[in-house]
């Protein structure tokens, strides 16, 4: 894991600094935010771009990776200081877990440079520990991330280490086992998905990525997924605990996926950030369609794998946000 | 690998927490004594290693030994069990794994798939013939795509091991009262929402402690605790295929039969290549609709009807258990379905089991069937002529004997998983020398 060895000792000193001096009060300032959109409202979803992204090669530049981040959180909530805006997503004291999406190894995976960059603004937000977690140890180290179990401060683990809840979630048409490291470990949820196509359910973005947080998500791909994906995010350790999505579309997938196509990337810069996982996952929906019509490829309704549990999230059985083009307030910075 | 290492191994099953263990239930018998069956619930449960040495290691067991061996490591294993959740909980870092096993040696390329474009692969071994991509698995949960290839992750892995009568898979008409030495692997085909043993078939292989065990070592094991059978049974072997053929393989040449215990989902180049291999099976046929199937299996019914008439047609041994679910398959239409088409399509001679449900799983809202629905289904059934009609999971019901289908008397008498007596010779009823259908002769 790419995490800097000075941010990571500075991060130690602070946090147990503060960890003693707070004697694990919290603050009331960060609260989750409802993500279904009151009636007159809007679910605000910010995509931050930057063309200059890459250095020369392909690599991200991580200082610009830094400015795009809090232009976004700053966006998100209408603030100046994107430290303001992270303290808004997270107590002082509290364990938060990024959900990173490794399932396809380096090429299309939750990137370093992002992880590091939201680190360093949990860090100054006063958080007590941050835990990187996915499926396997191995789908991470497969993303370049370093294993790191114990400690303190920034740990980096999958499911396999803690394993799942002996007792069954149930939800509509899921029953499933949901990982320790969420239930038992983070206090919050930062979901950490990419942005790509997926064979089977159409897309995989903020909603599909907490199949990662189940023992058995191999069983809920019929039907291209509807409704499971939906039933699955409902499970109460997952609404309850995300509380913001930052999906990495600093490269993006349009076709092939969810396996890595290096043919069918593109380096798209960006950022998508929303407190709403449906109002990210159709905003991301959209920019792959957009850029399959520019490569001159079927939409995904015609390939006959249209995202559809995107609707099924959003209705009023779930309600886990809005689908609505209307009541999506997309800015871009 | 030494016997000694497998009895360690299996024995660091002992320390996992109870409800995790696989609990390796088939018909959810309570056989007689029902302390037995208690002691079985409990203490198979937490593996008490001498109990599992005496599976995997070569000593066999008689009722006492096992109650005195099982007694007091049930209670450490339970109380070492709270501990370790405890534990879990407060300290909040991550707990102490067993000794990571290889995962290489589980792995074995897969047979029935088919290579595609871009290294996806399309399984060709049940009828959901998933499309998988590049790192991902099939709805099993236990074959995967590395790289435009496809392997088994549960060759040889072995989660749940035990002796069981081979009434309790259940076979009537197969050896009674022989021992099965009975195995399974993480995963399934399907999700029957009330799976009993959910806990092994709904998982996947990383998730659950397992043994390696060859199938060399298997039918030596088999052997070695006096089983004439081996039987592939608890999750769904149709997943673990190249393991149970390898196995059935080895068993034949130490002079040990296979059976197969499984919900038949599988497709038709598998399946006739399969009963060249085995010697019986036994299909859980969920349901009698597509409806049933799709809601509650995940699975569908045709191709497991059509895996029905394959294995009549090569002469396969078989038998078949219609599992009761109050509200859900217990309709007239079903049941008169069901023994309708057996007898059309399967010939009056195949034993079919109603078996008593119990709430579990996904539906635990459910009450247990009605004894008056298990018997209204074997009234049914015996209506349409079928001769060999059972009760399942009631223990002590005249179902559970089998009768000559000519002068009607009790030609194998059972109580439970236990046979009282054996009236056939030669394979007739040795009253009025009826052909009675089955295997009754090692």
């Amino acid at each position: 894991m790419k995490v800097g060895i000075a941010n990571r000792r500075d991060f130690l000193k602070r946090g147990m600094a503060g960890a003693l001096f707070l004697g694990g009060v919290r603050s009331a300032e960060a609260s989750a935010q409802p993500v279904t959109p009151l009636p007159g409202e809007k679910s605000r979803v910010v995509i931050s771009r930057d063309s200059k992204l890459r250095e020369a090669g392909s690599g991200v530049d991580s200082a610009r990776l830094q400015k795009l981040l809090d232009r976004a959180l700053q966006s998100l909530y209408g603030l100046d200081s994107p430290l303001e805006a992270w303290k808004k997503v997270v107590r002082p004291g509290e364990v938060v877990g990024l959900k990173a999406s490794c399932l396809a190894g380096r090429g299309i995976s939750t990137g370093v440079p992002l992880v590091d960059a939201i680190c360093e603004r949990l860090q100054q937000a006063g958080v007590r520990e941050v835990v990187i977690w996915d499926r396997l140890n191995s789908d991470l180290e497969s993303a370049r991330f370093q294993i790191r179990e114990r400690g303190q401060g920034i740990r980096c683990f999958g499911n396999d280490v803690l394993g799942y809840e002996d007792d069954l979630a149930v939800y509509g048409s899921v029953g499933s086992r949901i990982s320790r490291t969420l239930t038992q470990i983070c206090d919050a949820v930062i979901n950490l998905p990419v942005l790509k196509d997926h064979s089977i359910t159409g897309v995989t973005i903020a909603l599909k990525s907490m199949f990662g947080a189940i023992h058995n998500p191999n069983k809920y791909h019929l039907s291209a997924g509807d409704p499971y994906v939906a039933d699955v995010y409902m499970l109460p350790p997952i609404r309850q605990k995300v509380r913001l999505t930052i999906c990495d579309a600093t490269t993006a997938l349009y076709e092939g996926g969810p396996s890595y196509m290096p043919q069918w990337t593109w380096p798209y810069n960006g950022l998508i950030v929303g407190f709403d996982p449906v109002a990210v996952d159709y905003t991301g929906w959209q920019i792959i369609e957009k850029k399959r019509a520019e490569a001159g490829m079927k939409s995904l309704q015609e390939a006959r794998r249209a995202p559809h549990y995107i609707a099924t999230a959003a209705d009023a059985q779930h309600r886990l946000g809005t689908n609505d083009p209307n009541r999506i307030d997309l800015v871009q910075v | 690998m030494s016997s000694k290492h497998e009895a360690s191994d299996i024995a660091a099953a002992s320390r996992l927490p109870r409800d995790r263990s696989p609990r390796h239930l088939e018909a959810t018998r309570a056989s007689c004594p029902q302390d037995l069956e208690r002691a079985r619930r409990d203490c198979v449960d937490a593996w008490p290693p001498n109990l599992v040495s005496s599976c995997l290691g070569g000593e066999s067991l008689d009722r006492r030994a096992f109650l005195k061996a099982a007694a007091l490591p049930c209670l450490a294993a339970c109380a070492v069990a709270a501990v370790y959740d405890r534990r879990l909980a407060a300290a909040a870092v991550p707990a102490p794994r067993p000794a990571a096993e290889s995962d290489a040696q589980f792995i074995v390329e897969a047979k029935f798939y088919e290579k595609l474009p871009y290294k996806k692969i399309k399984c060709k071994l049940c009828p959901r013939e998933c499309v998988i991509d590049d790192r991902e698995r099939g709805y099993c949960g236990v074959r995967e795509n590395r790289g435009g290839t496809y392997y088994t992750l549960v060759h040889s892995r072995v989660v749940s091991a035990h002796v069981d009568p081979i009434e309790k898979k259940p076979l009537f008409h197969f050896l009674p009262g022989a021992p099965a030495f009975s195995i399974a692997t993480a995963g399934c085909n399907v999700n029957c929402k009330m799976c009993q043993n959910w806990e092994i078939s709904q998982v996947r292989p990383e998730q659950v402690r397992s043994s390696y065990v060859p199938p060399a070592r298997l039918a030596a094991l088999a052997r070695q605790n006096q089983c004439p059978v081996i039987a592939y049974t608890y999750s769904e072997p149709v997943i673990f295929y190249e393991y149970m053929v390898d196995c059935a393989e080895a068993g034949h040449a130490a002079g040990v039969k296979s059976v197969v215990i499984t919900g038949g989902y599988i497709q038709q180049e598998p399946l006739q290549q399969l009963c060249r291999r085995v010697d019986a099976i036994k299909v859980d046929l969920k349901g009698f609709s597509e409806k049933f199937y799709k809601e509650v299996v995940q699975g569908e019914l045709k191709p497991v009807l059509n895996a029905l008439v394959t294995m009549r047609k090569l002469g396969m041994w078989t038998e078949i258990v219609y599992l009761v679910v109050p509200t859900l398959n217990d309709t007239d239409e079903q049941l008169k379905g069901v023994a309708r088409w057996v007898r059309s399509e399967l010939g009056l001679d195949v034993p079919v089991h109603f078996t008593r449900f119990h709430p579990e799983y996904l539906l635990k809202n459910l009450p247990p069937t009605p004894l008056e629905t298990i018997e209204r289904a074997k009234a049914i059934a015996d209506a349409e002529g079928l001769h060999y009609v059972y009760v399942g999971n009631v223990p002590g019901h005249p179902g559970e004997s089998t009768y000559c289908p000519k002068c009607r008397r009790v030609v194998v008498e059972r109580v439970g998983y236990t046979v009282a007596a054996v009236k056939i010779r030669k394979g007739k009823c040795q009253y009025c020398q009826e052909p009675i259908a089955g295997v009754w002769g090692a």
